[in-house]
């Protein structure tokens, strides 16, 4: 992290970049330092409309009655639309991405505080707020389900009355591990600990809101929308079988989009709406959400109330791990994963650690709040698991008086146990956790700041010191388990290599900011030896790009990664049979030397990648059976997951005035495996730590009791500035996946993933001396000072 | 009603309703769409732009406000074809992601540089604190600001001897 300092007057040159991997600079930055993205609210089209969504003020309410007469008769309104209209169509509703329905615009009832009721078409983006605004609807209120605790309670209103036979607020119930095997090792155990936890319902908030602008084409049948989705390809499948219009005619772009985080994985009622809007009227239509439609309506993340056990040998050996959860799914089931993983990938809560056994049964409910589930960089619910596993340990370090990195170093995975099967299935590909442990406590200084803390609890001075180990799997995935809505988990990838040896590669996935356009020009660079800056990048536009999933779930590198060296090397294979040709030698006899293939032997004749290239397309014949051209395109279907993993060192100071937490360092060791872009992994790193800070310490979707959302604007929903973060440290070990071709895994989430019990568990250490083994997020300085209360305090 | 400005040094004279906000009379109506929209309450700064010098949240300034003043977007970082070294510096030390918070940063930026050409991390995370990015945890940004000013300061040393 110093490196910077010493080369800051200098500048790079990308043209430099010779091929391989290694800190190379963004390509998609030039034009977005000079203001020149293009963002989906930037899209402007001739004629274009706007579409503002009327939203219910009520958490449950039934709607009596909608009255648009004044908004229709505004000066600039072109159309209202409600419920009922779309009833007619039979699209007042639709799938979720976890098989429930949900109301496009609400016919019956509302069923969350900010659910879509109506919208309005205007000329302007104005006048369609006005338009809104003139909608009069007749509520008649219905007592809100918003203790999660209480949603099956026998007197609780009924939610979802529109799902056939319907008689309480059940979701799902799901379990995984072996109940009784975990039992009997429970029933052994010198020490059990228990111990609920609770993680918050917080939500991405990325900086740039949803929003789309449809166009249908009436004469070609042909539908475009740009929007704001992580997976482009998936939303087109969907929308052709809700919409019924046929799927080669409907085209998805997805521009430059301001942060994800799991937001935009979803298809939201507005896209829809959108959608409807433009077949409506036969003119292009934009819809842009504003911040507080974001924070109430769209994808929230976590809303887990976790009853933890573990179980131990009074000298710290871990033996099994049972928990219950409480999942609260809110309105309706929007959970964005893999269809057979109705909690994710929850069942990795066994973590780091080699057990006897592990349990894990769930219920989920519904209650009056906004649907979604799965968000905010949480790798299918793997910050769930790894926080209870990481909190649990660190209760149990407490309960036995031992340090709890030592307790971790006695429980982890040994590297030759590897590839590990947990006790709930999960099949860990590499790992190799006491090297990246050891890491980070020499870069943090373990030992001094033990000491140091030691000092200064004597002048009852608070400094905590937090440890957490976290395992990811990432890169879903095998198709033989994976699928969303029956769509395999499985990525496709082209690459064309032009005449003049510059290349184009076409990809699946989509960037959200991270960096896919330089990342993968890198890794065909690495296969094929032509220079990253010869290779364009593109994706984003179902038209143009092959099928595959998306980004989300940190599945880019470890699945469209995977797939642009294959494709690369496919290519590099019938350039080996060109190149024969050209050297009139056999395939055999040829050698790969990055950018060219020489004569064994004889370096001298040697052709390069590009002079490949102009032949394979050129004048003359080519070697028997090779058609023209060099291209190739492939699916990648991986066979297991990546497990990426890291040792995460947190120091806090708490105020013993004003129990205002400061995070005075942060020390993050990340195994990736492979690494192909070490500045673009190192900002994947710090962006996920201070959404840990943000959601230890500030985030929180809270609803009061009659469900009103008390988040709703970024002036409620805290999110960390420069001040709240410190400057990070950084350091990485090196563990290649052994069934990736290039041996990367996925890095987007590790940090969201990791930090948040590094930073609680450094809490709850600065606050031992009040005998305190357990706080929970997010701990705000009202929240410690609560904590603190009622307990011995420390002299000042 | 009318207003007159300049934006980025250009006379700029247009028809607009009065309630119009500035960003949104820049990016519709100026189509100069470098400025972004992200909050309403002047909580994450994609807006900043500036009046008369000074950093100002675009989202909560009417067009009418800027009548007669003189805007500056990112769209006017870059002077005759070269970048300004904050631009630089967000590029050679990934300060930006996803991009979206991106030109309220360095507008900000640009205005902290002019009043302090040597600023501390802490002056810098001062200064920054009224935005949000979501995507990079800051510190890149910090270090980008930092290489912005350390290279100017080498670049005016360098005219001088």
């Amino acid at each position: 992290m110093t490196t910077v300092e010493t080369r800051l007057t200098e500048f790079t040159d990308n043209n430099e970049k010779p091929v391989g991997y290694g800190r190379m600079l963004r390509k998609e930055d030039p034009r977005l330092i000079r203001g020149q993205g293009n963002f989906v609210d930037d899209v402007n089209l001739p004629g274009m409309l706007h579409l503002a969504i009327l939203r219910s003020p009520m958490a449950h309410a039934r709607i009596k009655s909608i009255d648009t007469t004044a908004a229709a008769a505004l000066e600039g309104v072109v159309a209202i639309v409600t419920g009922a209209d779309l009833a007619e169509k039979g699209l007042a509703w639709m799938p979720t991405l976890s098989n429930d329905v949900q109301a496009v615009l609400a016919t019956d009832k509302v069923r969350f505080q900010g659910q879509e009721v109506a919208f309005a078409i205007a000329k302007s983006r104005y006048i369609a707020r006005d338009a809104i605004e003139l909608i009069n609807v007749d509520y008649e209120i219905l007592p809100p389900v918003v203790d999660v605790r209480k949603a099956l309670d026998p007197d609780a209103a009924l939610i979802r009355d529109d799902l056939k036979d319907k008689t309480n607020n059940h979701c799902f119930d799901w379990e995984t591990g072996d109940a009784a095997a975990t039992q009997a090792v429970f029933d052994k155990a010198d020490v059990v600990v228990t111990q609920e936890i609770i993680y918050p319902r917080v939500h991405p908030a990325p900086m740039e809101t949803c929003g789309a602008v449809a166009l249908f084409d009436a004469v070609e049948g042909q539908l475009t929308l740009w929007s704001t989705t992580q997976a482009p390809h998936a939303h087109r499948t969907v929308y052709a079988l809700v919409s019924g219009l046929p799927e080669h005619k409907i085209r998805i772009i997805a521009p430059d989009i301001g942060g994800g985080f799991g937001n935009k994985v979803p298809i939201y009622p507005g896209y829809v709406c959108a959608i409807v809007a433009a077949l409506v009227t036969g003119k292009p239509v934009k819809w842009m959400e504003d911040r507080s439609e974001n924070l109430v309506s769209t994808g929230f993340a976590r809303d887990y109330i976790m009853n933890g056990e573990i179980a131990a040998t009074k000298d710290g050996k871990i033996l099994a791990v049972r928990t219950h959860v409480l999942a609260d799914h809110g309105a309706f089931n929007g959970t964005a994963a893999p269809i057979k993983y109705p909690a994710g990938f929850f069942g990795v809560f066994t973590g780091s650690y080699d057990l006897e056994a592990a349990y894990c049964s769930m219920t989920a409910v519904y209650t009056n709040k906004a649907p979604g589930g799965v968000a905010y960089a949480c790798s299918f619910r793997i910050t769930e698991a790894v926080y209870l596993i990481e909190r649990m340990v660190d209760c149990l370090a407490y309960d036995l008086k031992m340090d709890p990195v030592e307790l971790r170093l006695k429980n982890f995975i040994k590297p030759e146990q590897f590839p590990y099967t947990t006790k709930t299935g999960w099949v860990y590909d590499s790992g190799e956790y006491e090297r990246g442990m050891r890491l980070a406590m020499e870069l943090a200084g373990y030992d001094e700041l033990r000491k140091e803390q030691e000092e200064k609890r004597s002048r009852g001075e608070l400094m905590g010191i937090g440890v957490s180990f976290f395992t990811e799997a990432v890169g879903a995935g095998p198709r033989k388990d994976m699928d969303i809505l029956g769509l395999g988990m499985a990525d496709g990838c082209e690459l064309r290599i032009h005449p003049t040896g510059k290349a184009v590669l076409r990809l699946s996935v989509k960037s959200q900011g991270q960096g896919h356009e330089t990342t993968f020009a890198q890794i065909v660079a690495e296969e094929i030896g032509i220079p990253p800056s010869d290779i364009q990048v593109l994706e984003g536009d179902t038209d143009n790009t092959p099928f595959g999933l998306g980004t989300y779930g940190s599945r880019s590198t470890p699945v469209s990664g995977a797939a642009a060296a294959l494709v690369a090397r496919k290519v590099r294979d019938k350039a080996q049979i060109i190149a024969s040709g050209m050297l009139e030698v056999s395939v055999a006899d040829l050698e790969w030397e990055k950018g060219s293939f020489h004569v064994k032997g004889d370096p001298s004749k040697s052709v390069t990648i590009q002079e490949i290239a102009f032949k394979s397309y050129g004048a003359g014949d080519l070697p028997e059976g090779v058609e023209g051209g060099l291209e190739a395109q492939i699916c990648y279907n991986p066979s297991n997951l990546t497990y990426p993993f890291g040792a995460y060192i947190c120091v806090v100071d708490i105020d013993p005035g004003t129990a205002v937490v400061k995070v005075r360092r942060f020390i993050a060791v990340d195994d990736c495996g492979t690494r192909i872009n070490e500045m673009i992994i190192e900002g994947q790193v710090h962006g996920g730590l201070a959404d840990g800070v943000g959601m230890a310490l500030m985030e929180m979707i809270a609803f009061d009791e009659d469900g009103n959302c008390l988040g709703a604007s970024l002036m409620d929903y805290l999110i960390p500035t420069a001040l709240e973060v410190p400057d990070w440290e950084t350091g990485h070990t090196v563990t290649p996946s052994p069934h990736h071709p290039i041996g990367a895994k996925g890095i987007g989430e590790s940090a969201t993933v990791g930090s948040p019990p590094a930073i609680v568990n450094a809490v709850v250490d600065a606050l031992k001396p009040f005998g305190i083994r357990h706080a929970d997020m997010p701990l705000t300085p009202s929240r410690v000072w609560e904590t603190m209360q009622g307990r011995h305090v420390p002299s000042i | 009603m009318k207003v007159s400005m300049k934006v980025n040094g250009n006379q700029v004279d247009e028809e607009i309703e009065d309630r119009t906000l500035l960003v949104h009379f820049l990016r519709d109506q100026l189509l100069l769409r470098g400025t972004h929209w992200g909050c309403d309450t002047s909580n994450c700064g994609t807006c900043v732009v500036w009046m008369d010098g000074e950093p100002v949240k675009s989202c909560t300034v009417l067009a009418a406000m800027a009548d007669g003043h003189d805007v500056r977007t990112v769209e006017g970082l870059e002077q005759d074809g070269q970048l300004d070294p904050v631009q630089q510096g967000f590029m050679e030390c990934h300060g930006l992601q996803c991009g979206f918070c991106t030109p309220g940063m360095m507008m900000t930026a640009r205005a902290l540089l002019d009043r302090n050409p040597d600023p501390s991390e802490e002056e810098i995370r001062e200064a920054i604190s009224g935005q949000i990015c979501r995507c990079t945890g800051y510190a890149t940004i910090v270090r980008s600001i930092r290489w912005a000013a350390v290279h100017e300061a080498s670049t005016k040393q360098g005219s001088n001897s």
